[in-house]
């Protein structure tokens, strides 16, 4: 118990570390640049402490339950032994990787629908456009982008393809995107390419990266086990443009069904 | 004070849910793939209600504070209408935030070792502590200045797609003449500088802006700071390997 609360005063003091530079820049141009006082002080500093606070447990509980169990299950499905179903002499091919692309897409789409800074992006996001956009159906597409970009990801370090290949290629995609998407969307759409790369998603799928280059014979952890992260952020600007475009064709479509 | 206890109940609720997929995930992959006990029940259970209370009050202090900060910083600097100030904030805001993020001190220390075992700088530990602080500095003055261009496109009303693209053919061109030991740190720093913290203060101020100055649609011209933030590190960082 005693031990418990120790590491909690500790992740709190991390986090308060992190917020002390903000909050004195924010404090420092308030007072001698905007030259009012704060108004609701009061509720800002309770909202600051609930913000904290919650980052703490939140830090706290992963790092206690989710991120040891996670990174042991990427090392036992990447492990030799387990693919080839404890027989030695087996030449494993990219086909026998398969449920370690199935757990990478899952725990992708998992860990990025409970990220906290996109569920912020999509809340305000809803205020903004006055509700037309959907949090939950944002976060959904987002997730979907991820769980994809993960799942080839790791088809890709299993295969030792070029990781510069697929990059210039999505940004290829993105752009004749943007070219034909919506234009209300494409500022939301490049932002939640960049939230999905936080807290939660970025130590479970690192592990995931590094076990399989470790594993896989051929590979260099150094040279191919970065590079998911990359596909985690560029894919959910695939997936939120393409839900757009697609809600876009079906409202007209159905507009062209009720005129004829 | 009943309705904020209820209000509290039903965010407690939303956060189970939106967590729920994760330890649905684990325990199904542990027990029917893996085919092993869960070790440390005890723990998970803990961990889970930890990480459940935590993200529910992070929610409920997400919108009576940092989201109204970054928003009434706008309407503030809008209203004093110096674009000098609002930049130097702007600037301040992007740099401070980063250049203490514990994900950046992990990068680029890992950035520093992989250089000197390279070859790349002197295999002292002053000569990596040098590197690995310029880097810190390097990505912090990217996310700076990505927010100043952030502030001035709303400003200004660029259109988002131009900026994002030259953007783009920055990172393409810089990965085909940086040396091949930068582009993996570079890519992974446009990663590490957005926190969970940075994130809704920067989306919410751009989203302010957006919304009190004339002719801007806080929908259309609002969001895109996040994505400059995560791409000028990689330009930036390019740059820091060829130079060093």
């Amino acid at each position: 118990m005693i031990e418990l609360f120790g590491t909690l005063l500790q992740t709190l003091l991390g986090t308060i570390r992190d917020v002390v530079p903000i909050t004195l820049i924010i404090l420092c141009f308030q007072f001698l640049v905007i030259r009012r006082p704060l108004s609701h002080w009061r509720q800002l500093l309770m909202g600051y402490g609930y913000v904290i606070l919650g980052l703490a447990l939140f830090l706290m509980g992963l790092e206690k339950a989710l991120f040891p169990l996670g990174s042991l299950m990427a090392e036992q499905l990447t492990a030799p032994e387990f693919l080839s179903d404890g027989l030695t002499a087996v030449e494993l091919t990219w086909r026998d990787y398969y449920w370690v692309y199935l757990f990478g897409g899952a725990i992708g789409f998992a860990t990025t629908l409970a990220e906290p800074a996109l569920i912020a992006v999509a809340l305000m996001a809803r205020d903004v456009s006055g509700g037309a956009i959907s949090p939950l159906g944002l976060r959904m597409s987002v997730s979907l982008g991820v769980a994809l970009g993960i799942a080839l990801g790791t088809l890709r370090i299993v295969c030792g393809w070029p990781l510069h290949y697929f990059i210039i290629s999505g940004y290829v995609i993105v752009l004749l995107q943007t070219l034909t998407a919506p234009k209300i969307i494409i500022g939301l759409a490049y932002d939640s390419g960049g939230v999905t790369t936080s807290t939660v998603t970025v130590p479970l799928v690192t592990a995931l990266g590094l076990g399989l280059a470790a594993n896989v014979p051929g590979r260099d952890p150094l040279l191919d086990g970065f590079g998911l992260i990359a596909f985690a952020s560029l894919f959910p600007i695939i997936s939120v443009l393409g839900y757009a475009e697609a809600a876009e064709l079906l409202a007209r479509y159905v507009k062209g069904k009720t005129e004829e | 004070m009943f309705s904020l206890q209820n209000q509290f109940v039903r965010q407690l609720l939303s956060s189970s849910r939106d967590l729920a997929p994760i330890f649905g995930v684990v325990l199904l992959f542990q027990v029917l793939v893996i085919k092993q006990p869960i070790p440390q029940v005890m723990d998970l259970l803990g961990g889970a209600i930890l990480v459940i209370l935590g993200l529910a009050l992070f929610i409920q202090g997400l919108e009576s504070s940092l989201c109204p900060v970054g928003e009434g910083r706008a309407y503030a600097f809008a209203r004093k209408g110096s674009v000098l100030w609002l930049v130097l904030f702007a600037f301040a805001l992007g740099f401070g935030t980063t250049v203490a993020e514990p994900a950046l001190i992990a990068v680029s220390g890992e950035a520093a070792r992989i250089a000197s075992e390279g070859g790349a700088i002197a295999d002292s530990d002053a000569a990596r502590n040098n590197y690995a602080v310029g880097l810190r500095l390097t990505v912090a003055v990217a996310v700076g200045f990505a927010i100043v261009l952030g502030v001035l496109r709303i400003l200004r009303g660029w259109l988002l797609h131009y900026l994002i693209i030259g953007a783009y053919c920055g990172v393409v061109a810089m990965t085909a003449i940086a040396p091949p030991w930068i582009i993996g740190i570079a890519y992974d720093s446009g990663g590490v500088t957005t926190s969970t913290i940075t994130v809704p203060l920067v989306t919410a101020l751009g989203v302010g802006l957006a919304s009190v100055i004339e002719g801007r649609n806080p929908m259309i011209d609002g969001f895109g700071l996040i994505a400059f933030a995560s791409l000028t590190p990689m330009i930036f960082v390019m740059v820091y390997g060829m130079l060093v």
